[in-house]
C-alpha cells in the first residue's frame, strides 16, 4: 500500500527524521491560509498524489507570494497528473502540500528496500540525490552505497556512519545523518514498510540534514497489525476496478486488451494472458479467483471484468486442484444467466471433477465455448473476439 | 530414494484442526503419505482423522518421531510456526500460509540459520502447493491424481501453473520424480537454486523443469547455477511476458522492480546458460518431451 508524501514525512519526522515545515491543504484558500500560518515569503506547494515524477510533470511549484499560490493551486486541484510512473490516465490532485522552502547545499539519495537477493533490508544511497534511481544507476553506478542490515540486531550506528562518511559528508553532519538513517530503518521495520525513498535528502544552506521528499510503501500482508496505517488508504488513488477487486478478495490489475481473463492461480493466470499473446490478442486483465472458487465468486470475477468496456471476449481458465470444475461451471452458467452476456465466453477447465464440469456447460443450453488445453483456450478466444468485431462491424455498416 | 521425501516420511500437520488442513490431511493420507499427528496450541489429545494431535512440535516430535511438517498456520502466526519446527528437530518444512508479512520471513531465515548445516531444517514456500514424490508421498494440496511416477524433476513458484506442466507431462506418458513448489513471495525458504542442486544430486532424475514467473534474483541466480554446476538437461519457463513493470501479479513476489526481472530478461538469461526455454505454457510438456528424447 502506498501513502501521500506528507503522511510519510509525518510518519519519518516521529521516527527522529528532520523534515521541512509543512501544512496540508484541500483548496487554494486553505493552501493560503497555510502558507501565511507557516510564514516566510517563499513556498514550495506540492501535488500529493500515489506516484513519483512529480517535479518534471508540473505538480511541484515555487511560490513567493499568496496570489502565486491560488495561481498554482488552482492549475493543480481536480487535474489528473500524469509522470512517468503514473500511467498515460494519470492520477487525481486532491491535496496539495504547502512547505516552507529551504536553500540547498546538497542533495542525496536514500532509500531503503527489501533486497530479495541478500532477503534482507538494503540501504542504498548516492550522493547524485535530485535523479531517479533508475538514471544515477545507469549514469553514476559508482556514486552508489549499498548496505545491508542484520535483522536479529538491526542497523547499527557504524554502519551508519559509513554510509555518512561514504557519501562525503562533512564530520559535523555525521551524527545528523546517522539519526535520519536510524530514523528510517526504525519506521522501515516498526511498520513493515516494504520500501522508504528520501529523494532528494539534503543539506541546507544553515546546515541541516532534512528529508525534502519522502515516499513509503507499506506490506499489504503485514496490514492486519497496523491499522493507524490502513487507515492512510487513499482510493481516489487507485484504479477504481482494482481496489473494487481487493475488497472482495480477488486479485485483478488492468491491462490494455480486449480478452477478458477469469483464471485460477497467479501464475496460471500470468500463462493464459501470455498465450493470448501468443495466439495474437491482447489480454484486457490479469484476473486469479484462488482457490475454492465458489459460483458467486466466479460470478463476481464475471462482473468484475465487465466493467471494463474494452473487454470485447472472456477466457475462462481453472485448473481444479482444490477447485471443482463442476462448481466453477456452475458459476459460469449462473454469471451468464444473471449478467445476460452478449460477448463471446471460451471455458477452459481441467483437474478436479473436470467430466462433471463439461457436462454442467453442454447441458446449460448457453453458447459457451469449450476449449481442453489452454493453447486451444487462447486460439479460440482471439478468433471469437475477431469475429464477434467483424459482425459487429459489419451490422454497424449495414 | 527421492529429493526431501519420501514414502517413509514421517510428517505432521501444524494448524490440523483448520478446515483446509483436515481436507488435505485426509487427502494426504489417502495418497499414501505417513502422517503420524498435528500441532495446535491448546488442543493436544484431541484427534484428527484418527491422528494425535500435540500442543506443542517438541511433544509431537518426541512421541511420533516426526522428521517432516506441513504449515497450514493463518499469516499472523505462521512464521512463529516455521520457528518451532526449525527449533524442534523437523528436516523438512513446507509452508502452505499465503500471506505471511514479509519482514516475519527475514527473521525466519535469519533464525533458521543459528542451526548448523547439518542440523539446519530446509523449508519450501510459504505460498506454495507443496512437494510431490509421486508414487510415495504428498506434502501439500495439489491433486496427485495428475502426476504420474518418472524422471523429471519439477521446481516451481506457482501452483496451478505447476499442475499444468504435470497434466502436460501426464498427457505425454511422462512422468515426475518430485514437484517442488518454492512459493510466490518475495522472500521464500529455498531457492530454484538450493533444489536444482538436490536435482542434480538425485538418481530418480534426468531431466529438471524450472518454471519461473517475473520479480526478483532467483531465476538468474539459477541459470549462474546450472552453467556452473548442473550436468542435467534443464528446461524453463517464465511466466509473465505480458505482464507490465511495477505491478504485483497476484503473488506478493511477481513484481518487475529491476533489471532482469522481466519474462523476457529472464528468458534471455537462461538461454545464456544452456536451459532450454519453452516458449509459451503449452509447449511446456512438448519441450520436456523433445529435450529427453535428444538426451536419450
Amino acid at each position: 500500500m502506498d501513502i501521500h508524501e506528507y503522511q510519510a514525512k509525518e510518519i519519518l519526522s516521529n521516527f527522529g527524521v528532520a523534515v521541512p515545515t509543512g501544512a496540508l491543504a484541500y483548496s487554494p484558500e486553505q493552501a493560503a491560509y497555510r502558507a501565511r500560518e507557516l510564514g516566510g515569503d517563499k513556498w514550495i506547494v506540492k501535488a500529493q498524489i500515489h506516484a513519483g515524477g512529480r517535479g518534471k510533470a508540473g505538480g511541484v511549484k515555487l511560490c513567493s507570494s499568496e496570489g502565486e499560490i491560488y495561481e498554482a493551486c488552482n492549475a493543480l486541484f481536480g487535474r489528473k497528473l500524469v509522470t512517468h510512473q503514473t500511467g498515460a490516465e494519470g492520477k487525481g490532485i486532491y491535496r496539495v502540500y504547502v512547505e516552507s522552502a529551504v536553500p540547498i547545499d546538497r542533495e542525496i539519495y536514500l532509500g531503503f528496500v527489501l533486497d530479495r537477493t541478500s532477503q534482507r533490508v538494503m540501504i542504498v544511497a548516492s550522493s547524485e540525490g535530485g535523479m531517479e534511481i533508475e538514471d544515477i544507476s545507469a549514469e553514476k553506478p559508482d556514486s552508489i552505497v549499498r548496505s545491508t542490515v542484520e535483522p536479529a540486531v538491526g542497523l547499527q550506528e557504524f554502519q551508519a556512519r559509513e554510509i555518512a562518511f561514504q557519501l562525503g559528508l562533512e564530520p559535523g553532519l555525521i551524527q545528523q545523518m546517522v539519526r535520519t538513517l536510524q530514523g528510517c530503518y526504525a519506521a522501515f521495520s516498526e511498520l513493515d514498510a516494504t520500501m522508504v525513498e528520501i529523494n532528494p535528502l539534503v543539506i541546507t544552506g544553515d546546515k541541516r540534514v532534512l528529508a525534502l521528499d519522502a515516499k513509503m510503501s507499506f506490506d499489504d500482508n503485514a496490514l492486519f497489525r497496523h491499522p493507524q496505517i490502513s487507515e492512510l488508504r487513499d482510493k481516489s488513488q487507485e484504479d477504481p476496478r482494482e481496489s473494487r477487486a481487493a475488497d472482495r478478495g480477488l486479485s485483478y490489475v488492468g491491462l490494455d486488451g480486449n480478452i477478458g481473463c477469469i483464471v485460477n492461480g497467479a501464475g496460471l493466470a500470468m500463462a493464459t494472458m501470455d498465450t493470448i499473446k501468443l495466439a495474437g490478442g491482447e489480454p484486457a486483465n490479469f484476473l486469479d479467483i484462488g482457490g475454492g472458487a465458489s459460483p458467486e465468486r466466479v460470478t463476481k470475477a464475471f462482473r468484475l471484468v465487465l466493467s471494463d468496456d474494452n473487454v470485447q471476449a472472456i477466457l475462462v481458465n481453472i485448473f481444479a486442484g482444490i477447485n471443482r470444475c463442476d462448481w466453477v461451471a456452475e458459476g459460469v452458467v449462473q454469471a451468464l444467466r444473471e449478467l445476460q452476456i452478449d460477448i463471446p465466453v471460451v471455458v477452459r477447465l481441467a483437474g478436479t471433477n473436470v467430466e462433471e464440469g463439461q457436462k454442467i456447460l453442454a447441458k446449460s443450453g448457453l453458447p459457451i465455448i469449450r476449449a481442453t488445453s489452454l493453447m486451444e483456450a487462447a486460439e479460440r478466444a482471439v478468433r471469437a473476439w475477431q469475429n464477434d468485431l467483424t459482425q459487429n462491424t459489419k451490422m454497424r455498416a449495414v | 530414494m527421492s529429493i526431501l521425501l519420501d514414502r517413509d516420511t514421517k510428517v505432521i500437520v501444524q494448524g490440523i484442526t483448520g478446515r483446509m488442513a483436515r481436507f488435505h490431511t485426509k487427502d494426504m493420507l489417502n495418497y499414501g503419505t505417513n502422517v503420524v499427528g498435528g500441532v495446535v496450541p491448546g488442543k493436544g489429545g484431541e484427534t484428527v482423522e484418527g491422528l494425535p494431535v500435540f500442543d506443542t512440535v517438541k511433544q509431537a516430535v518426541e512421541a511420533t518421531g516426526a522428521e517432516a511438517s506441513l504449515v497450514f498456520v493463518p499469516p499472523p502466526f505462521a512464521a512463529d510456526s516455521i520457528m518451532e519446527a526449525a527449533d524442534s528437530g523437523i528436516r523438512y518444512c513446507v509452508c502452505i500460509t499465503d500471506g505471511i508479512p514479509a519482514q516475519d520471513m527475514i527473521r525466519v531465515k535469519r533464525y533458521m540459520y543459528r542451526y548448523p548445516r547439518d542440523r539446519r531444517m530446509v523449508l519450501t514456500g510459504p505460498n506454495c502447493a507443496g512437494t510431490i514424490s509421486p508414487g510415495k508421498a504428498l506434502l501439500g494440496i495439489m491433486p496427485g491424481h495428475i502426476y504420474l511416477q518418472g524422471p523429471v524433476g519439477i521446481i516451481g513458484r506457482s501452483g496451478t501453473l505447476g499442475y499444468e506442466a504435470a497434466a502436460q507431462l501426464k498427457a505425454r506418458g511422462i512422468g515426475v520424480s518430485t514437484s517442488v513448489g518454492i512459493g510466490g513471495d518475495p522472500i521464500n525458504g529455498s531457492s530454484f537454486r538450493d533444489i536444482l542442486e538436490r536435482f542434480e544430486q538425485d538418481d530418480e532424475t534426468s531431466v529438471i523443469a524450472m518454471i519461473g514467473e517475473i520479480g526478483g534474483p532467483q531465476e538468474a541466480e539459477a541459470a549462474a547455477f546450472i552453467r556452473d554446476h548442473v550436468t542435467k538437461p534443464v528446461v524453463a519457463y517464465v511466466a509473465g511476458l505480458t505482464a507490465p513493470k511495477g505491478r504485483t501479479m497476484g503473488h506478493a513476489g511477481a513484481i518487475i522492480s529491476a533489471f532482469g526481472e522481466s519474462a523476457s530478461e529472464k528468458v534471455e538469461i537462461l538461454s545464456a546458460a544452456g536451459v532450454t526455454v519453452a516458449e509459451n505454457p503449452a509447449v511446456i510438456g512438448e519441450t520436456i518431451a523433445h529435450v529427453m528424447e535428444r538426451a536419450a
